[in-house]
């Protein structure tokens, strides 16, 4: 199957009353005066979330007058108000904030090329870029990692390196805990034990560097979002820190009594994205971050109050120094019957990955058909 | 103390027990454990006291459930209290079930179908993240999975995709056909919910690319209908069924109605026997074959299983029409196995478990308490998978840099815990045998202090594979 190589996103639908008035920005507690000329290195954070979230649900398409027919009990009426076409579900009152101020944004109706509805191929193809699932074992940022400047760190918070990072250079991860410290001696003679293991022995190297950037992190066990969000901003900070930073997320599969349990995800994700904001004081201004799912869910309720497997979805892009654009873009494919993918699906108009390289790359000053051509070299 | 002896006791097993002598024939002693299986040790409790312990909290919980919606505050209050309460005992129950389950694994005599018993139970992953009876998921693996290890796949199949937990935890318990009788009843909340469908389709049966569409998920979706679990129906459903809390069962008038189509086989409306003659189907077409051949191979052998390896375990299934034992006989014979040395890593339940066997069964009593809580903190908590896919079953999944420092962590604390074991380096010859590397039995003599010595053992490269 042949990569649709995206087309510049345009927007069809017409903008009715696309300035927000100010009040809606009352909900956020974000302090939104951050300089924006930071100086630092740039960073770019992957927040993943695994199990397909609910793109409908999360920028509620508001003005497609299908919606309601569609999905009436899962359509908030207090969502945060967009542009008159979309809306915020109403658990993420700080990312509003940040959209209101140019630092946010989504893309709606994106997708990755895969368009089957398993969960763990199409986490595959959003990790690796492939052209299908499991033709390539690298991932799409690890196939970035070289192109940016020598010395450029890569680290997850997971216990070992996810797909999407793999590559030719070496991923930390670090996954806080209620350990004990080790004895300092055991770590020095474990460090000669496995010196000699090909395996091993590159791990431990990573583990012990990591060790020092999260040194006075203590032993504290993440917690929620705002922990997990002030955690990323501690591994991306200072000499050592990690250049791209790779957060997972779970629990997007919701199908049944979706509401509630997204209510708690997306406050969680909120909270994290609001954390990492200021954790990250003026590096805000040098940072990008991506968050998106593999796929969507189906455009209607299911028979249990949820949704079942679909296909496009919503990502956020998200950084102290967004180029200028809309706060939502997208070529919106409608929800007519007729217009749904498959009959039953949000149908894809824009090509996720291409579009998260385009923009990794503009962060990061590469040359656009490098960053292309790694993405594909999957391929 | 040979590479074989390590790759019986290490690979195909849980690890050395000290003190243990093996048999000559070590494929005789593997292929006789088939047959010594025990599938319900009496360590692991009666199924009817499980299932007392579900009838006894589950209508309690359904009516807590609905005081919290229609009570006043009082009852409001008292209902949380005693969900609370409920849900320690759930919790309690949960502990209880994954030390008796350490137990077992670690003093096994037949490692190798202790074994075989995880790789299924994780195969047919069911968890507690979801699951709101913790007891359920201890059931399914030692009611559903066991009794089913050493015989036909089709007859696990069956057990355990039709068992109350993974009823559950695939919300098959509350999809009920569009055009049954129930649904005329209780429209707003009730329909269709084709998880458990997919699920069988992709990962217990023919596997991802195993040749099924959407159209085949809905089909068996749909001829999945009333299948439910007494108790847990919710809404319309629980005032339907007449069977003990907590079991699962067919509730006729929750079916929908009407000849199935899956995988272009027609299936006449039979109700119950609807989807049991399609899950039937299932379990001999060559896909499921490959697909389970292709997971014992990456399993036993390595995480890039040879194709050769692949090819002989899916003959052996597809030759004895899904007999598990005869496809075990075949891995037991397959030259693969015997030549590759120490390719896996182990995860951490292994890791735990060979940990608790090097040091005794005796001593590991102090350790086996701990260890629930220490493979939490390693990611693979008992029961609470995150996935319906299970637990990966590659060095990718379980070796980083951050889950390395982690097991170092762990192993020094499991050395102080464990406190003064016979002599570590003595010990590191007795479970590692030919495994040990020098580096390893030079660090070990560099110091003195017993629990570092051991912590060295446990962390090891050699003690961190199979």
């Amino acid at each position: 199957m042949a990569r649709t190589h995206s087309l510049p996103i345009t927007r069809r639908r017409l903008l009715a009353g696309t300035l927000a008035s100010s009040a809606l920005l009352g909900t956020s507690a974000v302090p939104l005066s951050i300089a924006r000329a930071a100086t630092g290195r740039r960073k770019f954070v992957f927040v993943i979330q695994r199990g397909a979230a609910d793109g409908l649900a999360i920028v509620q398409p508001h003005g497609d007058r299908n919606l309601r027919d569609l999905r009436g009990a899962l359509v908030d009426d207090d969502a945060l108000r967009l542009d008159g076409f979309f809306a915020l579900h109403p658990a993420l009152a700080g990312t509003a904030g940040l959209f209101h101020s140019g630092e946010a944004r989504a893309w709606h109706a994106v997708a990755t090329n895969y368009r089957e509805r398993s969960h763990f191929e199409a986490q595959n193809v959003l990790e690796t870029g492939g052209e299908r699932a499991y033709a390539v074992n690298t991932g799409w940022l690890g196939r970035m990692m070289p192109l940016l400047p020598e010395g450029t760190g890569a680290m997850a918070v997971s216990a070992t390196a996810p797909m999407a990072l793999r590559g030719s250079v070496p991923v930390a991860t670090y996954t806080p805990n209620r350990l004990p410290d080790p004895n300092e001696d055991l770590l020095a003679r474990l460090a000669i034990m496995y010196a000699e293991d090909a395996q091993l022995g590159p791990m431990w190297d990573e583990a012990m560097r990591t060790r020092m950037v999260t040194g006075g992190l203590g032993n504290t066990a993440a917690g929620g979002g705002a922990d997990l969000g002030q955690l990323a901003a501690t591994l991306l900070a200072g000499e050592g820190g990690a250049d791209v930073l790779m957060i997972e997320t779970g629990g997007w599969d919701t199908h049944r009594a979706q509401q509630r349990a997204l209510a708690g995800q997306l406050s969680a994700m909120d909270s994290l994205l609001v954390a990492l904001r200021q954790g990250l004081g003026a590096a805000w201004a040098d940072t990008l971050v991506l968050v998106a799912t593999e796929f969507g869910r189906t455009a209607a309720i299911n028979g249990t109050m949820g949704t079942d497997h679909g296909t496009a979805s919503a990502a956020l892009l998200l950084g102290g120094s967004l180029p200028a654009g809309e706060m939502v873009e997208s070529d919106w494919p409608g929800l007519s019957r007729n217009q749904l993918y498959d009959g039953r699906d949000l149908r894809p108009t824009g090509d996720l990955l291409s579009m998260a390289t385009r923009a990794f790359a503009a962060h990061f000053g590469l040359e656009r058909d490098r960053a292309l051509a790694a993405l594909s070299a999957g391929q | 103390m040979t590479a074989p002896i390590r790759i019986a006791t290490d690979r195909f097993g849980l690890g050395a027990i000290p003190g243990e002598t093996l048999p000559g024939d070590l494929r005789g002693w593997l292929t006789s454990q088939l047959r010594q299986f025990d599938p319900a040790p009496a360590a692991l409790g009666s199924r009817t006291a499980r299932m007392a312990e579900l009838a006894r909290i589950l209508p309690t919980r359904v009516a807590n459930n609905r005081l919290k919606r229609e009570g006043n505050q009082a009852e409001q209050d008292a209902a949380l209290a005693s969900n609370r309460e409920l849900g320690e005992d759930i919790r309690r129950a949960h502990a209880e079930a994954v030390l008796a389950r350490l137990r077992v694994a670690t003093a096994s005599a037949t490692p190798f179908a202790e074994r075989l018993v995880h790789f299924w139970s994780n195969h047919f992953s069911v968890s507690m993240q979801k699951v709101l009876v913790g007891s359920f998921v201890a059931d399914f693996e030692f009611s559903a999975v066991r009794p089913h290890v050493m015989g036909n796949f089709r007859d696990l199949l069956r057990s355990a995709v039709l068992h109350p937990a993974m009823l559950q935890y695939l919300d098959q318990n509350i999809s009920i056909g569009p055009s049954s009788p129930l649904a005329g009843r209780y429209r707003r909340l009730q329909g269709l919910n084709e998880n458990l469908g997919r699920e069988v389709l992709e990962l217990h049966t023919l596997g991802a690319g195993g040749g099924y569409s959407q159209a085949d998920v809905t089909e068996l979706a749909l001829a999945l209908t009333g299948w439910t679990v007494a108790g847990l129906g919710g809404g319309g459903i629980a005032r339907e069924i007449d069977w003990a809390p907590g079991e699962a069962g067919f509730l006729p008038a929750a079916h929908e109605p009407g000849r199935r189509t899956v995988l272009g086989r027609n299936y006449a409306e039979d109700g119950q026997q609807q989807a049991v003659a399609i899950l039937r189907d299932l379990a001999l077409h060559p896909s499921t074959a490959r697909h389970i051949a292709t997971k014992l191979a990456r399993h036993f052998i390595a995480d890039d299983p040879p194709a050769a390896a692949i090819e002989r375990l899916q003959r052996a299934y597809q030759d004895s029409g899904g007999d598990l034992p005869s496809v075990y006989a075949a891995l037991i014979d397959e030259p693969e196995v015997w030549r590759a040395q120490r390719t896996k890593i182990r995860n951490p339940w292994d890791w735990m478990v060979a940990t608790n066997r090097a040091v005794g069964v005796e001593r590991s009593a102090r350790l086996a308490e701990l260890s629930p809580g220490l493979l939490q903190q390693m990611g693979q908590s008992v029961w609470r998978v995150d996935s319906p896919a299970g637990w990966g079953d590659t060095a990718q999944d379980w070796a980083g840099s951050g889950a390395l420092l982690t097991r170092v962590e762990i192993a020094s604390l499991v050395a102080r815990r464990v406190g003064n074991v016979a002599d570590a380096a003595a010990l590191a010859r007795e479970v590692l045998g030919d495994a040990l590397h020098s580096t390893t039995s030079d660090a070990i003599d560099s110091v003195t202090e017993q629990p570092l010595r051991l912590a060295l053992l446990f962390a090891s490269p050699e003690f961190q594979r199979r």
